[in-house]
């Protein structure tokens, strides 16, 4: 019963395909999308940090916390975009979104 | 012994369903809320492999703030959420297959660490009873990465910056107050000596 990296690494994986099977599932969703990619995010945090504790090495910790950084910066970038993009087209369907489409 | 794997399946499993939740909810707003379920069972589940400080900053910086911003831009954005999931179950078949065969490479790659690995350690976990996790993290954090933790800043600064310059809007007819204007004028440009005539008028 005792629970080892394999445990948590199995969860990771379960998040990370979930956000994959998010971004194909909602193709049309940005917001769903994106926060598929926070789910992507998380995962690689659960991995980094149980690779960390069975590991004894802290830099997993670091690392997870400039992940995060980047997740959190993304976020807003990517909310802004879309605030913007809702104020110039007044739609966020993704398949709108081809105008730099050469 | 018990205890620990109770709790991880626990929060390990709601952090799962409350994933696939996140995914299939029909309205965004209970999307969020199932993304903030995971997330604070995530943070559960970093507590159980003793990092303490991550997970307080995953639910102080991430539930509480950029999933509340989650939260803003979808109430916000005034959009029929209902035509967009369509073709929703038109994706279903093929997502599900490459999702499946993605899970089970992943789980079936079966993990060891390499015994060699335990000797290349950069910065040793210290025993949790002589030192705090956070406080070992800031010693780790503020001395050998802390280049790293500076270009994090920066990471937040360049994000910030972008966000104000995609978001903010100058309206045309709006009466702002122009303060370099006011101080730069003087009595040259602001007062006209005029002589009028008696009689005349201007």
């Amino acid at each position: 019963m005792t629970i080892g990296l394999g445990h948590y690494l199995t969860v990771g994986a379960i998040l990370f395909t979930i956000g994959i099977f998010g971004i194909f599932l909602n193709r049309k969703n940005v917001i769903i999308i994106l926060m598929s990619i926070e789910l992507i995010l998380l995962a690689v945090n659960v991995n980094l940090v149980a690779f960390s504790a069975f590991l004894g090495d802290l830099v997993g910790q670091v690392y997870a916390l400039l992940v995060l950084t980047v997740a959190a910066a993304e976020a807003a970038i990517g909310l802004a975009i879309l605030v913007a993009y809702y104020r110039n087209r007044g739609s966020i369907a993704v398949e709108d979104i081809n105008l730099m489409k050469g | 012994m018990l205890f620990p794997a109770l709790f991880f399946y626990l929060f390990a499993g709601v952090c799962i369903s409350a994933a696939v939740m996140v995914i299939a909810a029909r309205n965004p707003v209970h999307s969020v809320l199932f993304l903030i379920l995971a997330f604070v069972n995530a943070a559960a589940l970093f507590i159980l492999l003793g990092a303490e400080f991550l997970a307080m900053i995953l639910i102080i910086v991430y539930v509480g703030a950029v999933l509340v911003l989650f939260l803003f831009v979808v109430m916000m954005l005034d959009v029929d959420f209902a035509e967009l999931r369509q073709g929703f179950l038109q994706y279903l078949p093929i997502g599900a297959f490459l999702g499946a065969i993605l899970l089970i490479e992943l789980v079936l790659v079966g993990w060891t660490i390499d015994p060699n690995a335990q000797q290349t350690v950069a910065a040793p976990i210290p025993p949790a009873a002589s030192v705090l996790n956070a406080q070992a993290l800031g010693h780790v954090l503020y001395t050998r990465y802390v280049y790293f933790f500076q270009a994090a800043g920066v990471v937040l600064l360049v994000a910030m910056i972008g966000a104000i310059v995609l978001t903010l809007r100058h309206k045309p007819h709006v009466k702002r107050q122009n303060i370099a204007e006011q101080i730069a004028r003087t009595k040259a440009n602001a007062i006209e000596i005029v002589k009028v005539r008696p009689g005349q008028g201007l």
